[in-house]
């Protein structure tokens, strides 16, 4: 079997600034192979968007990380100041959910795909240039010259996460991050972005972590689903299965409350409770206090991610 | 229901008036138009047609949702309904009265309040939930323990017990328990209206489930009446008996729900449909139904205001702007090729006898 592109082992993230360390990862062991897309879907405070960080060596100073991190070769929480700048960008690259946070606002766009560009690779100023028109070209966007030229503030929230993603891909990296890139655009602009991300993602063969809470952007996107709940993956499997057939009562929970299947009953079917929190986890399954299947073992201990079959597993007493 | 701020009654609250039948809120020409920043002097003045002329009925007891593009100009409906600002233009008639003639503002103003997105945003810092709640009633000449006993109440109906919540501050809470306080704010002075922009679209899903449900059952406990605006159109569907989709600051589509989700009138409307994420891998989206972004507001495009991205555009469509016409009872439309012998190849004919 071939390495995996990706592959997290036991990863676990503590803030310790605030009063009390927050564990805000606790444990993720996912793999992602070479061309495959997996979202890992989760509500806000999860985890998502923090492993991703810690794939991109993001985090503030005073954040302890434990576990591995393996990324197309490279032991990520290992690679030096160096390694890691031309690891960013070339190997590995991310789109974020605001990309108006992520751009810079006093550069056009052009010179800032250019920069992106020269900062990995030898090349003059003119053949940036024209590879950055080439990108704007790739991901669709109207009029490329004359866009090249605009500043973030110009372009709507679409064009703009179009921008991202031509520069996310400038320097031909092997991982795409992408946390959220759709959340904040409206049905019509989602819908473009996400198939253009499918397209490239084939055409470039990128292994991909598409970070969503939607599950239909999942089903749209994804070869496989990782379901992440108080900072643990709990459920994992091909996406038409979690989504047809979800075994962790949480997965579970989530479809179930879904509006479109509330359809002419007058009423949702929701989680009880609320998440807990991240700095007072519970001693065992985080999800006990709100799980309608809570056995007194589940109190205590913390079920393991464990195989149920040759491509799903599951974190759950249950299915242990 | 408590009679709040202890005024004697008239014999009918306002908004029972006209009877059942009566639209709470009636819209007719409504128009706004925004000054662009560094046009008018020495260069030709220029305007974002933000709300251009729009016509609409909110039925009592009933909930409208209003969806469409970022921009198309639903915040800035809501805000022409809840006089934040002023229309350049168009009548607001609120069960047949028109507000600011015959149903004086602050009387109007009471009857119609909003939720936000941003929960956070819409509290004040410095003060406590329930001092919040209790705000506005005391404004209005509550007696302050009334006011706090009733934000108690309506702390207690969002789900939030006031032993708990009723001393915190905004900071303390989750998002999903800031936006119930939001909830029970704008119920404090018993409107008949509650325009929901954006209510729930920053919530987790499954809090976002438990909102809505108490939506559900605050309207039919205080008998409101919703504006419901929303990009999540799964949410629309479920939550709407009637709905209206804008498109560059005019109404393109409204109608009951079934209508406007299977039986779709206008180009616009079914690609924003079809544009919703296919819950079946095996059944992805191939094509984005709808390609590049909307027009400029600031110079909208001549005739039907979809044309530049409809595909059944014809020369008629960039010469004529098709007014919203009824199609059924359940149904009126904007789109020539709804409107008998528009010119449009696929419009209806009919002969003169
Ligand atoms: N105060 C203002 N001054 C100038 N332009 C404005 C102002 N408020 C809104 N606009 C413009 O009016 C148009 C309609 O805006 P509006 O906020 O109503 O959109 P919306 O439909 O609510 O969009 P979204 O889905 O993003 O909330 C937009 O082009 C917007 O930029
Ligand atoms: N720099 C930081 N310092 C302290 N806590 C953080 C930091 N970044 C994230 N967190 C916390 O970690 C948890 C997980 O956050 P995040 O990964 O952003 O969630 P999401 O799944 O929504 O992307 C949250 O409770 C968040 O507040
Ligand atoms: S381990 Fe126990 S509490 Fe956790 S999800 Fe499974 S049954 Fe529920
Ligand atoms: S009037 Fe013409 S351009 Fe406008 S929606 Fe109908 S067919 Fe399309
Ligand atoms: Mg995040
Ligand atoms: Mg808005």
């Amino acid at each position: 079997m071939k390495d995996p592109m990706i592959d997290i082992r036991n990863l676990s993230v503590t803030f310790n600034r605030g009063r009390k360390p927050v564990k805000a990862v606790n444990g993720v062991s996912l793999s992602v192979n070479s061309g495959e897309v997996v979202a890992l879907l989760g509500e806000s405070g999860s985890g998502k968007s923090v492993t991703m960080r810690s794939l991109l060596r993001l985090h503030p100073k005073g954040t302890s990380i434990e576990g591995s991190m393996r990324v197309a070769g490279n032991d990520v929480t290992e690679l030096s100041a160096r390694e890691l700048a031309d690891y960013r960008g070339a190997t590995v690259s991310m789109v974020f959910q605001e990309p108006r946070l992520a751009l810079d606002p006093v550069y056009t766009l052009g010179q800032q795909i250019e920069e992106a560009i020269m900062r990995h690779e030898n090349v003059s100023r003119r053949e940036a240039a024209l590879r950055a028109l080439g990108l704007f070209e790739k991901v669709r966007i109207p009029s490329p010259e004359r866009r090249l030229m605009n500043y973030p503030h110009e372009m709507s929230g679409g064009m703009l996460q179009r921008s991202m993603i031509a520069m996310a891909i400038a320097c031909n990296p092997k991982v795409l991050l992408a946390d959220e890139p759709t959340t904040a655009l409206d049905a019509t602009v989602q819908i473009q972005i996400l198939l253009l991300i499918r397209e490239l993602q084939k055409e470039y063969g990128l292994s991909v972590i598409f970070v969503t809470h939607d599950i239909g952007v999942a089903a749209e996107v994804a070869d496989r689903i990782a379901v992440m709940y108080a900072g643990r993956i709990v459920e994992e499997g091909k996406v038409a299965d979690v989504i047809q057939n979800p075994k962790h009562p949480y997965t579970r929970g989530l479809l179930g409350a879904r509006v479109e299947l509330a359809h002419g009953r007058d009423r949702l079917i929701t989680i009880p409770g609320a998440p807990p929190d991240l700095a007072a986890l519970p001693p065992g399954c985080a999800f006990a206090p709100r799980c309608a299947e809570a056995a007194a073992q589940c109190i205590t201990d913390v079920p393991r991610l464990t195989a149920i079959d040759d491509t799903a597993s599951v974190a759950c007493v249950r299915y242990a | 229901m408590i009679n709040l701020v202890g005024e004697p009654s008239p014999i009918l609250p306002v908004g029972e008036r006209g009877g059942p039948a009566q639209p709470l809120i009636s819209v007719r020409g409504l128009l706004k138009h925004f000054p662009v920043k560094g046009s008018g002097f020495l260069k030709p003045k220029k305007v974002v047609h933000a709300v251009d002329g729009v016509d609409f009925d909110i039925l009592k007891g009933e909930t409208l949702g209003v969806v469409g593009e970022s921009g198309c100009g639903k915040s800035t409906t809501a805000r022409l309904l809840m006089q934040l600002i002023t229309p350049d233009r168009g009548e607001i008639l609120f069960d047949g009265e028109s507000a600011g003639e015959t149903l004086p503002l602050s009387e109007y103003r009471r009857q119609v309040q909003m939720v936000f997105q941003d929960s956070y945003a819409s509290l004040n810092p410095r003060l406590t939930i329930e001092e919040s709640i209790a705000f506005a009633p005391r404004v209005h000449g509550v007696p302050a323990a009334k006011a706090i006993a009733r934000a108690h109440d309506l702390l207690h109906r969002v789900g939030l017990e006031p032993v708990r919540f009723a001393g915190r501050y905004p900071h303390e809470l989750s998002g999903g328990q800031r936006q119930r306080v939001n909830i029970a704010r704008a119920l404090a002075l018993e409107p008949r209206l509650v325009i929901l922009d954006e209510a729930v679209s920053a919530l987790d899903k499954s809090v976002e489930a438990q909102v809505l449900n108490l939506l559900l059952d605050l309207k039919r406990d205080f008998g409101l009446t919703y504006l419901f605006i929303s990009h999540d159109l799964n949410v629309v569907r479920f939550m709407c008996e009637r709905v209206m989709v804008m498109y560059l600051g005019k109404v393109a589509e409204i109608g009951e729900r079934d209508a406007i989700f299977e039986k779709t009138r206008h180009p616009y409307s079914s690609a924003l449909l079809a544009s919703m994420p296919k819950m079946n891998p095996g059944e992805r989206t191939l094509e984005p139904p709808l390609s590049g972004d909307p027009p400029n507001p600031i110079d909208p495009p001549a005739g039907c205001r979809f044309h530049t991205r409809c595909s059944f555009a014809e020369d008629v469509c960039r010469q004529t702007l098709p007014p919203l016409s009824r199609i059924s009872g359940a149904q009126s439309a904007a789109c020539l090729m709804a409107m008998t012998n528009s010119g449009h190849s696929r419009a209806p004919v009919q002969m003169e006898a």
